[in-house]
């Protein structure tokens, strides 16, 4: 059709340079066993994360307790399985939002150009000369932190990304022939953009999500640690390590697993974007 | 030339204007009213007296005249009062903080140009090599690792098990008997652990630019022409690749000025360092809206500098920019 290749052929070409990349598919395997141990968490864990045990308060990795217990005697092995939930919730709540604005403000300002244009992207040059941290801490303390307020706020504070990206995507796409044509078939704008533009657009989108995926999990567990994020008894990886930093000399364990079922969850979701990456970059691809 | 740092200056300013305007979203966006903080808990505050308070604080006038009085306060710096015990200016509180947290800042840079370039550069060149595979390794790790995760673990390390670097303040007990050589060196012990924990992100996407930057200048066809003309590899390397890929550095230090300004909040906290960030942090949990408010508009005015000094630089830098422009 003028194109090149087909959706068709263009989706088994990606598929077949994704299987390529080593590090893509440990990023994928990473992301799968965490789905995995997130919706098995009632049947995995160990215990209940909020059970209170008073006999064995901050007692060190036993067959018992692999990863030790808390300040409260809580299993922190249960703790961090059942943190899975919370940080793929808000990673994904929060990514979609800002997903969904980017595209939103992205594919108008590419579509339209001109003042519309202008008007957007002064808007992301504005949101961009904050602090992201400064300015999400700030609205927390003025709502109060609640799992909503967070993956909203985080959404809020990440779509500028996304919405460069999308408009890059749709100034180079508004002039190929298929859109001329649909517009000499006498397409509104509106169908124009969704039902022909976007969908080739969003082949960036999708490396931008899971890599944000990852940014909303770290931000996540940073507000949680610093304890404006997700409150306990609920647990979030974040909220543990705060126990890891009151408790510093005498459990190291608080701080040593939840931080490292962080850093391999943001690992795997960063592998896996870059492999997303790398196989739909043409450029990229080694001859 | 002076046109174009004129130029840049000048589309800053409407993002001041708004950097206002966000802030002041942000400070309605609290349910309930400055002034009930101060008097829903007493029940003996009669309706006039809270009258009486809207008035003084001006929350009886249209919402547009409250942030116009608001621009023009912000822009004498003046952000009221704390709503702490000591009820001091928030101005002074900052003033008396900001320098640490950019003492902070500037020794995070250094240390990630010290660190990152060389190892640009040295992956770059023998890409594909060990070294070259290791350290993207540790790029890798350094994108996803959370910093405080890396803090806490450095403090159990070298702090509490090693006992070679003290984990908390900018000065030991003893600092006042000190000479001044101990004081300079405890000084330093006490910045060594934040400044390279905090310097650890920035390190890896840096490094990671550098090496990209590299290879994509290698490739270019006057480095093919000097090796070709005979030039020690050594030349080719240190004196034309790594002129072109170091153009970037300083728009990329100018970038990365709100990450380390909103990594001090985390930082400073955890390693108990008297700046910005912990009074920050400080405020946030004690509902200090003024001083929040005054940081959170500070904060973006120095990264809107931080932009404008990273894009002024590259123009002055670039010659190719510098010499085109009027």
């Amino acid at each position: 059709m003028g194109q090149g290749l087909s959706a068709k052929m263009a989706a088994s070409a990606f598929w077949r340079q994704l299987g390529k990349n080593r590090l893509g598919l440990i990023g994928a395997g990473i992301v799968v066993v965490l789905f995995a141990i997130a919706l098995s968490a009632p049947i995995l864990s160990p215990s209940n994360p909020t059970e209170l045990d008073g006999q064995h308060i901050l007692s060190r990795p036993d067959p018992h307790h692999w990863f030790g217990t808390d300040r409260l005697g809580r299993d922190v092995l249960s703790r961090v399985i059942w943190g899975s939930r919370i940080s793929l919730l808000v990673g994904f709540v929060a990514v979609g939002i800002a997903t969904l604005i980017g595209i939103f403000l992205g594919a108008l300002a590419g579509y339209y150009g001109r003042w519309v244009d202008s008007l957007i992207m002064r808007f992301v040059d504005l949101m961009l000369c904050f602090p992201t941290f400064f300015l999400i801490l700030a609205v927390i303390a003025f709502l109060e932190p609640s799992i909503w307020n967070i993956m909203v706020v985080i959404g809020l504070t990440g779509w500028m990304g996304v919405a460069r990206l999308v408009r890059a995507e749709f100034l180079s796409l508004k002039e190929r022939e298929f859109v001329l044509s649909a517009r000499a078939l006498g397409a509104s704008d509106l169908r124009i953009i969704f039902r022909h533009i976007l969908p080739n657009a969003l082949a960036p989108v999708l490396v931008s999500a899971t890599l944000g995926v990852a940014g909303a999990i770290l931000t996540e567990s940073a507000l949680s640690f610093l304890g404006i994020g997700i409150q306990p008894p609920t647990p979030s990886w974040g909220n543990i390590l705060t126990g890891g930093k009151d408790n510093l000399e005498i459990a190291w364990w608080l701080s040593f697993f939840p931080g490292l079922a962080i850093l391999i969850t943001v690992l795997g979701y960063n592998l896996l974007g870059e492999g997303i990456r790398d196989a739909i970059d043409p450029r990229l691809r080694r001859k | 030339m002076l046109y174009h740092i004129l130029k840049r200056i000048l589309l800053s300013l409407p993002l001041l204007i708004g950097i206002t305007f966000v802030s002041f979203v942000v400070i309605h966006l609290a349910p309930g009213e400055p002034v009930s903080l101060q008097t829903d808990l007493n029940p003996r505050v009669s309706a006039a007296s809270k009258a009486q308070l809207r008035h003084l604080y001006g929350l009886d006038e249209p919402l547009p005249l409250q942030y116009l009085k608001w621009v023009g306060r912000s822009f004498r710096l003046d952000f009221g009062r704390s709503f702490s015990p000591d009820g001091r200016k928030v101005t002074e509180k900052i003033a008396e903080r900001i320098p640490i947290t950019i003492l902070l800042s500037l020794l995070e840079m250094l240390v990630i140009l010290l660190v990152a370039i060389p190892i640009g550069i040295l992956s770059a060149t023998r890409q594909y090599s060990l070294f070259d595979k290791a350290t993207t390794v540790f790029v890798f790790i350094g994108f996803a690792i959370p910093t405080f995760w890396l803090a806490l673990l450095c403090m159990n390390l070298f702090g509490i098990h090693l006992g070679w670097l003290p984990i908390s303040g900018l000065q030991s007990l003893d600092y006042a008997r000190l000479s001044l050589g101990g004081k300079i060196l405890d000084r330093l012990r006490h910045l060594i652990l934040p400044v390279l924990v905090g310097s650890f992100g920035g390190l890896a996407g840096f490094s990671r630019y550098m090496r990209s930057n590299m290879l994509e200048v290698i490739r270019q066809d006057y480095i093919r022409t000097a090796r070709a003309k005979g030039l020690a590899e050594r030349t080719v390397i240190y004196k034309h690749a790594l002129r072109n890929a170091l153009l970037p550095v300083v728009t990329i230090l100018g970038l990365s000025v709100p990450s380390l300004i909103g990594g001090g909040v985390i930082f400073e906290t955890i390693f108990a360092i008297p700046g910005m960030g912990q009074l920050f942090y400080n405020s946030v949990m004690s509902r200090d809206y003024p001083v929040i408010m005054g940081i959170l508009v500070i904060g973006a005015a120095l990264t809107l500098l931080g932009n404008l000094l990273a894009d002024i630089s590259y123009a002055l830098v670039d010659p190719r920019i510098r010499l085109s422009k009027g």
